[in-house]
């Protein structure tokens, strides 16, 4: 400590070394949140079904999607990250996951919202497996800190289907 | 700088980074914002490096006693005394 240049490397050394553990806290009290996400969506309408010209099925719906995830921000939430899935089975997969709908919660105010919207990506099928198919639509979700881990959960929601014939 | 004045800085900083770091912590996670954290702990590290790194005079409160140059005359210092070399010697 015997000159000016020193003091100030020491200063800066354990300044940040003391910054990592402020964020390491910060992002263990994140453990002490009660955490209870509710989310429920409905079908409004299938506004397309057929196969298409290379052979696949394709779906068009329009979702209502209605979910409130304000008890997942915390102190040391940056954003949240939301999205829709449909979880079915082919003989040819064990599981088809396919996103229809996401979006960017920035903030607690906008984690409870209730959208009627068509789906964003393409509903599509790896073959013609979607004539009277039974899907899960799945309500994924990431939460991203500002300093931590990211954590992601799900809500399943079962019991949907698609009708027998092409429209 | 003295040797005092150095054991007290390297104190200080710790002490002030610490307590900086703590009230930080506490007060970002009472009013539940991230921002208000990072401020007072860099608040607190502007503060520690005012008050540490410069020299102020009152880390200069024992200063070494180096010997009075009248006294050191008094006292030469030891001449070094070239040695002679040594020629090796051949038994004849």
């Amino acid at each position: 400590m015997h000159t000016f240049g020193y003091r100030a490397n020491a200063l800066l050394t354990f300044a940040i070394t003391a910054l990592a553990f402020i964020c390491a806290i910060a992002s263990f009290s994140d453990k002490f949140s009660n955490q209870n996400p509710s989310a429920e969506i409905q079908i409004l309408n299938i506004n397309r079904f057929k196969k298409q010209s290379h052979g696949n099925d394709e779906v068009s719906l329009t979702l209502d999607i209605s979910a409130d995830l304000q008890s997942l921000f915390t102190w040391n939430t940056k954003q949240v990250f939301v999205f829709v899935a449909a979880e079915y089975e082919t003989p040819k997969n064990s599981l088809n996951q396919v996103s229809l709908w996401d979006a960017i919660i920035p903030a607690k105010e906008d984690a409870k919202f209730r959208i009627q919207v068509s789906n964003k990506y393409r509903f599509i099928d790896q073959g013609q497996n979607l004539r009277g198919k039974e899907f899960n639509l799945t309500l994924h979700w990431h939460v991203m800190p500002k300093t931590g881990k990211m954590f992601a959960d799900k809500i399943v929601m079962p019991g949907y289907s698609l009708p027998d014939a092409y429209r | 700088m003295d040797w005092q004045g150095q054991k007290l800085v390297e104190q200080l900083m710790q002490i002030l980074l610490v307590i900086s770091g703590v009230v930080a912590l506490v007060v970002g996670y009472a009013t539940e914002s991230f921002r208000t954290m990072m401020l007072i702990y860099a608040g607190g590290v502007v503060l520690t490096t005012l008050v540490t790194v410069p020299n102020w005079p009152f880390y200069n409160l024992h200063p070494l006693k180096w010997l009075d140059p009248s006294e050191a005359e008094k006292h030469p210092k030891p001449q070094v005394v070239p040695v002679a070399s040594k020629k090796k010697f051949s038994k004849k």
